[in-house]
C-alpha cells in the first residue's frame, strides 16, 4: 500500500521550457519539453519512464536528478520541497540523489584513474579523510564486482559493461535514496545488459535503493519496473503498474508502443513466417 | 542456385599489437529472394564480412577466401572496374547512421540524383524524375519539397528513408542492411523494417540485415546466422532457431532477453556457458 511516508521523490504539476533561439532577427521561441507531470515513487520501488526520443524523459529525469530546475511545479524528496532554482543545492541534497548517464564512454572523464573516479563525489561532498576515501572506493569496486587491480586504471582500459559498472559505483559513493539511471543499459550488448539489470536488482535490494528508470525499451521496463510513466511529448499519457500497464495498454501511444515492439515468441514467428510463404507464392 | 556464396572467409586487420582475427572461416551464402539475418554482439564480426563483399575494408586488413561468388562470378579475381559494376549497383548498402551517412553540405534531393546521373547514366530531369518516384516508393511525404531539404532538416527516420531509396534506385538483386535501425525509435524502427520487408517482396531482391537485435530478427528473418568473436556459432531457419536452437551461444542469448526471463534474475551469457561446460 502506498502511504505518504515511505515516498522517497514526488513531482508536481512539472513543467520545463527552453529557450531556443530563432536566428539573428527570429526572437526567441518557448519549447515546452515537459508538460505538466506528476509522479511519486515509494521507497526500494522502481519507477520506469518510457519514451521515444522528444517525449521530455531525459529532461524530466534531469529535474528528478536535481540537475536542472524546473520551469513550474514542486519536486518533493522525502516531503520536503527541493528547489535548486532558488536555494543552492547543499551536499546533503546532493547524496540523497544520484544519476547514471546512457554512454559509459562519455560520462567518465578519460584522464581520470577509477579510483580517483569514485573518490571525487566524496572529496566534493563530505570530509572524510584520504584514507577512509580510499577504502570506501575499494569497497564498492568490490560491491559492483571488478577488481581491487582496477582501481589505477583508466576508463579507455575497461569494456562498456565495466564502464557501466563504475559510472553506478560512482553513483553510490554517497549512499543515494534515489538513483536516476538514464537509459543505463541501451549502449551494451544484450549479454552484458543482462549482468548489469541484475547488479542492478542485487544493489536495490542490498541498499533499499529506489530507482528511477528512463528507457525506451519495453522488454527492458517490463523486467526492471514496479510502475511505469508513459511519456509522449512532454504529456503523462498513461501511468500504472506493471501488471496493468502491460496487460492492459489503455491510452493509443501506449498501444502504438506495444504494436511497435518486436517480439521474439515462437507462436508470432510461426505465424510470420506461414504469412511470408503465402505472400512469396 | 545461391546468388552470394562465400566460403571459409577470414578478415585479419594488422595492428600495432599483432594481427588480430576479425572473422574466422564463416561460410555465407545467400538465395535470391531471402532475407538472411546475421546476428551478433559487438566484436563479433558480423559488419566486417559484409564489407569485405562491398570492399569497403581500410587497407590494413587481409581477406582470403576459399570462395566469394556474386551470381556465378568470381569477386576475389575480379577487376577494380568490373568490382564497382556491380557494387553500388547490383549490390548496395545502407548503414546504421543515416544522418551520417549523407552529406551534411548538399541537398538529399542532389545526393539521391548524383547517384542516377553518374551510376546509372541519367540525365538531369530523368534522374529528377525517378528522384520522385523513389521518394515516393521509399514513403517520403511531398517528395518535390522534400528534395531540397538538408539531411539536418529531416528526421533520423527519414535520413533512413533516403537511404534506402538510394540503394534501391539501381534495383539491387541483394540489399545489405548493417544496423538499420539500430538508431531509431521503437515506432520509427517498424516502419522502417516494414518498409524494408515491402519493397523486398516487390522487387524481390535479397536482403541480408545484420543486427545485434533478436526482436528485429524474428521479425524479419527467413534464415539466420549467429556469430560470436568472428565465428559462425549457429546457422537455422528463422522459427528453428527461436523453437530449438543448437547451440549453446544461441541459448544463451535467447535466455538473456529481458522478456524470456524466469524468476527475478536474468541469466547471463557467462553464466549460460559456465553451465554448459559443467554438463
Amino acid at each position: 500500500m502506498t502511504t505518504r511516508s515511505n515516498i522517497v521523490v514526488e513531482g508536481k504539476a512539472l513543467t520545463q521550457d527552453y529557450h531556443v533561439s530563432g536566428g539573428m532577427f527570429g526572437g526567441t521561441k518557448t519549447v515546452r519539453a515537459v508538460k505538466g507531470v506528476d509522479f511519486a515513487v515509494e521507497k526500494g520501488k522502481t519507477l520506469a519512464i518510457v519514451g521515444e526520443s522528444g517525449s521530455g524523459k531525459s529532461t524530466l529525469a534531469r529535474i528528478i536528478a536535481l540537475i536542472d530546475p524546473p520551469s513550474s511545479g514542486v519536486l518533493q524528496l522525502d516531503g520536503q520541497a527541493v528547489d535548486i532554482g532558488r536555494h543552492k543545492l547543499t551536499p546533503a541534497m546532493r547524496s540523497k540523489v544520484q544519476m547514471v548517464f546512457q554512454n559509459p564512454y562519455g560520462s567518465l572523464n578519460p584522464r581520470q584513474k577509477v579510483g580517483d573516479v569514485l573518490m571525487e563525489p566524496l572529496l566534493i561532498n563530505t570530509a572524510l579523510p584520504a584514507a577512509e576515501r580510499r577504502e570506501k572506493a575499494e569497497a564498492m569496486l568490490a560491491k559492483v564486482g571488478l577488481q581491487p587491480e582496477h582501481f589505477n586504471r583508466y576508463p579507455h582500459m575497461f569494456s562498456g559493461g565495466q564502464r557501466q559498472r563504475i559510472a553506478i559505483a560512482r553513483a553510490l559513493m554517497l549512499n543515494p535514496a534515489l538513483l536516476v539511471l538514464d537509459e543505463p543499459v541501451s549502449a551494451l550488448d544484450l549479454s552484458v545488459q543482462a549482468q548489469v539489470l541484475n547488479l542492478l536488482a542485487d544493489l536495490q535490494d542490498e541498499f533499499n535503493l529506489t530507482y528511477v528508470f528512463v528507457s525506451h525499451d519495453l522488454s527492458v521496463v517490463r523486467y526492471i519496473a514496479d510502475d511505469v510513466l508513459v511519456l509522449s511529448k512532454g504529456v503523462a499519457v498513461e501511468q500504472g503498474s506493471r501488471e496493468a500497464l502491460f496487460a492492459n495498454p489503455q491510452h493509443p501511444y501506449t498501444q502504438q508502443l506495444f504494436a511497435a515492439t518486436p517480439v521474439t515468441d515462437v507462436a508470432a514467428i510461426r505465424a510470420r513466417v506461414a504469412r511470408r510463404k503465402q505472400a512469396l507464392a | 542456385m545461391a546468388l552470394l556464396t562465400i566460403k571459409n572467409l577470414t578478415v585479419r586487420f594488422a595492428t600495432s599489437t599483432g594481427a588480430f582475427t576479425a572473422v574466422d572461416g564463416v561460410d555465407v551464402s545467400v538465395s535470391p529472394r531471402e532475407v538472411l539475418a546475421i546476428v551478433g554482439e559487438s566484436g563479433s564480426g558480423k559488419s566486417v564480412s559484409m564489407l569485405a563483399v562491398m570492399g569497403l575494408l581500410p587497407d590494413t586488413a587481409t581477406v582470403t577466401a576459399d570462395e566469394m561468388t556474386y551470381d556465378g562470378r568470381d569477386l576475389l579475381k575480379m577487376s577494380a572496374t568490373e568490382r564497382r559494376k556491380l557494387i553500388g549497383r547490383e549490390i548496395t548498402m545502407i548503414f546504421q547512421e543515416p544522418v551520417a551517412s549523407l552529406n551534411p553540405s548538399f541537398t538529399v534531393g542532389f545526393q539521391i540524383e548524383e547517384v542516377l546521373r553518374f551510376n546509372l547514366g541519367m540525365n538531369r530531369r530523368a534522374a529528377r524524375a525517378r528522384a520522385v518516384e523513389l521518394f515516393n516508393a521509399v514513403g517520403i511525404p511531398e517528395p518535390e519539397t522534400k528534395l531540397n531539404a538538408y539531411p539536418h532538416q529531416m528526421s533520423g527516420g527519414q535520413c533512413q528513408r533516403v537511404m534506402i531509396a538510394m540503394a534501391i534506385a539501381s534495383n539491387p538483386r541483394l540489399l545489405i542492411a548493417d544496423e538499420p535501425t539500430t538508431a531509431l525509435d521503437v515506432t520509427i524502427q517498424k516502419q522502417i523494417l516494414d518498409l524494408l520487408m515491402t519493397l523486398q517482396e516487390k522487387h524481390g531482391m535479397a536482403l541480408i540485415l545484420i543486427t545485434h537485435d533478436m526482436g528485429v530478427v524474428a521479425e524479419t528473418a527467413d534464415r539466420v546466422i549467429v556469430q560470436y568473436k568472428g565465428r559462425k556459432m549457429e546457422e537455422a531457419d528463422v522459427l528453428s532457431l527461436f523453437e530449438n536452437p543448437q547451440n549453446p551461444y544461441t541459448r544463451a542469448l535467447l535466455s538473456a532477453l529481458p522478456e524470456n526471463a524466469k524468476g527475478d534474475r536474468l541469466p547471463t551469457v557467462a553464466d549460460f556457458m559456465a553451465a554448459e561446460a559443467l554438463k
